[in-house]
């Protein structure tokens, strides 16, 4: 008996430890890559950073504020589009795919297929379809590639979302009389809209490193501007170029603008975890 | 002399045998299917007004299915299926065109409270809204008069906007049944309404079904022999889908005319 549970303990202790281990192992990347950000970008951060626009070769000081503004832009675009488009499909697969559940295994299939397709290809689609015929580089086709990106991972997380929600709340409103399209945009997107939020936070900070599909549709601009028909200064593009740049202050602000990005992802994880946890403690 | 004591006091009047109830609804010759598989066989029955009828029966038996086909419940459901008639006020609602204004008269709680994700006022409002438009101060009235029907107004009365999921379990379903009978339906369909509650909140419940028959033609689910025959005026006794005897709940309880029904009661199956 004593022996047994001796043995338990051992075991349990063994077990805590690698997950602590473990765990720490994971944190210390995150811990790391922040640190080396901020150690080479933290000349370049400051005031001016958020102040000024990318400088021209050669010159000194310059910010990234048309990045940064930029950035934002097609941030917008892509949840302005990708957040209805995304709700709506995932509310039919989740809700009324019932019904129908050939075509809806097909379309979550693709779906799923559209959620893991490499970004550079949603790049090169997005100037296939918008750049090429338009016959110019713009904003517009660079929020349009993030929408592609960001539909399939809000469709995913509504559907799986609504899909939690008990069949005992939708007979309940169904059993008062509610119309069906009642009942989804009353009762079940009520209850399942913290994770769907969620979804939509997390599908932005995925978007919001992109690279690959911008270099091919908002392209890069060194001025500031907010044209949407227009090249737009964004980012991840900003970064790439000036990392690999031979100036030694465009690669700190490189630095800096990657320490702001991972900054920005993970207050924006940090957020949509908030927001689950005081869902679950209300509950 | 009865089999289960502590039943609350009933009308003194003697019932069924001398004066003849009025019927609420009338189900002849109901099937149902799960697919291919026959869940209700050639079920028909009178449930009587103004009274409680209980369906009891082993799990499995169809007495839930039977209940939900009095709202059309199954419709949700592509691969469920009914036939027959349930007649109400003349009408078969099996075929009736308008499934919002059945629901509306039909009311359902079911084994799990389901309180709406909003407040406790809203959760009442919810449903009332559907069919009426009401002035602030009207829906305030319909609200605190279903809630204290309930018999859960003065529980909840100073927390109104707070969530209809941070009440206790027993709340939460004296909350469904008051969004229930705010919609002023005429017959309530109770599933199982007791079975995830504590003694106390069961208690309380069955009090209020006793009363509620005033008002309503009250059709209960229950798995518990008990409780049928401490709420119910009327029993059904189902076994695999059929209806194997129908009855005053004394006479069922006490006398059952069949063998299985017996059986069942008895504790000797089931």
């Amino acid at each position: 008996m004593i022996s047994r549970y001796m043995k338990r303990r051992v075991i349990n202790t063994v077990n805590m430890a690698i997950a602590v281990l473990m765990t720490v192992f994971g944190v210390f990347w995150v811990v790391w890559i922040l640190w080396t950000t901020l150690h080479y970008g933290i000349r370049a951060l400051g005031p001016q950073l958020f102040l000024e626009d990318t400088p021209p070769p050669g010159a000194d000081g310059g910010g990234l504020r048309n990045a940064f503004v930029g950035s934002l832009i097609l941030l917008g675009i892509a949840v302005a589009i990708g957040t209805p488009v995304g709700v709506l499909a995932g509310t039919w697969l989740g809700e009324f795919a019932s019904r129908h559940k050939k075509i809806g295994a097909s379309v979550r299939f693709l779906n799923d297929i559209l959620l893991s397709a490499p970004s550079i290809v949603i790049g090169l689609f997005a100037y296939a379809i918008l750049v090429d015929p338009l016959g110019h580089f713009s904003a517009l086709s660079g929020g349009v590639a993030l929408a592609l990106i960001l539909i399939p991972v809000v469709v995913r997380t509504t559907d799986e979302m609504l899909r939690l929600v008990p069949v005992s709340l939708r007979e309940a409103a169904i059993a008062l009389g509610t119309p069906y399209w009642k009942m989804v945009t009353k009762i079940t997107w009520k209850a399942a809209s913290t994770g769907i939020l969620t979804g939509i936070i997390l599908g932005v900070a995925r978007v919001s490193g992109e690279t690959a599909p911008l270099l091919f549709t908002a392209l890069n601009n060194q001025y500031f501007s907010v044209n949407l028909s227009h090249p737009i200064a964004n980012l991840p593009v900003v970064i790439f170029q000036f990392a690999m740049s031979p100036y030694a202050n465009w690669q700190q602000m490189a630095w800096a603008g990657a320490f702001v990005a991972v900054l920005f992802i993970l207050l924006l994880s940090f957020g949509s975890r908030r927001l689950l946890s005081r869902e679950t403690h209300r509950s | 002399m009865k089999p289960f004591l502590s039943r609350p006091a009933r009308d003194p009047a003697p019932r069924a045998e001398s004066a003849p109830q009025a019927v609420k609804l009338q189900t002849r010759n109901l099937n149902f299917y799960y697919g291919k598989f026959h869940a209700i066989k050639n079920v028909t029955l009178d449930i009587p007004q103004n009274k409680v009828t209980a369906f009891i029966g082993p799990s499995g038996c169809g007495k839930s299915t039977l209940l939900r086909m009095f709202n059309r419940m199954y419709e949700l459901y592509p691969d469920q299926r009914a036939e027959g008639e349930i007649i109400i006020d003349g009408e078969n609602i099996l075929t009736n065109k308008n499934v919002s204004l059945i629901r509306a008269k039909i009311g359902m709680v079911f084994q799990k409270p389901t309180p709406f994700p909003m407040s406790i006022y809203e959760n009442i409002a919810f449903g009332v809204r559907l069919y009426e438009k009401l002035g602030r101060a009207e829906m305030d009235e319909r609200v605190e008069a279903s809630l204290t029907r309930a018999g859960l107004w003065d529980e909840v009365k100073i927390k109104l906007h707070q969530s209809g999921t941070g009440l206790s379990g027993g709340q939460q379903q004296r909350l469904c049944i008051a969004r229930g009978i705010a919609i002023k339906p005429e017959v309530l369909l109770l599933d199982e309404p007791t079975s995830a509650l504590d003694p106390i909140s069961t208690a309380k419940i069955e009090e209020l079904v006793t009363e509620l028959k005033r008002d309503y033609t009250v059709v209960i689910v229950t798995h518990n022999m008990q409780q049928a025959a401490r709420v119910s005026d009327y029993t059904a006794y189902m076994y695999l889908g059929e209806m194997i005897e129908f009855g005053d709940t004394d006479q069922i309880f006490l006398k059952p005319n069949k063998r299985e029904t017996e059986d069942y009661i008895t504790g000797r199956f089931g």
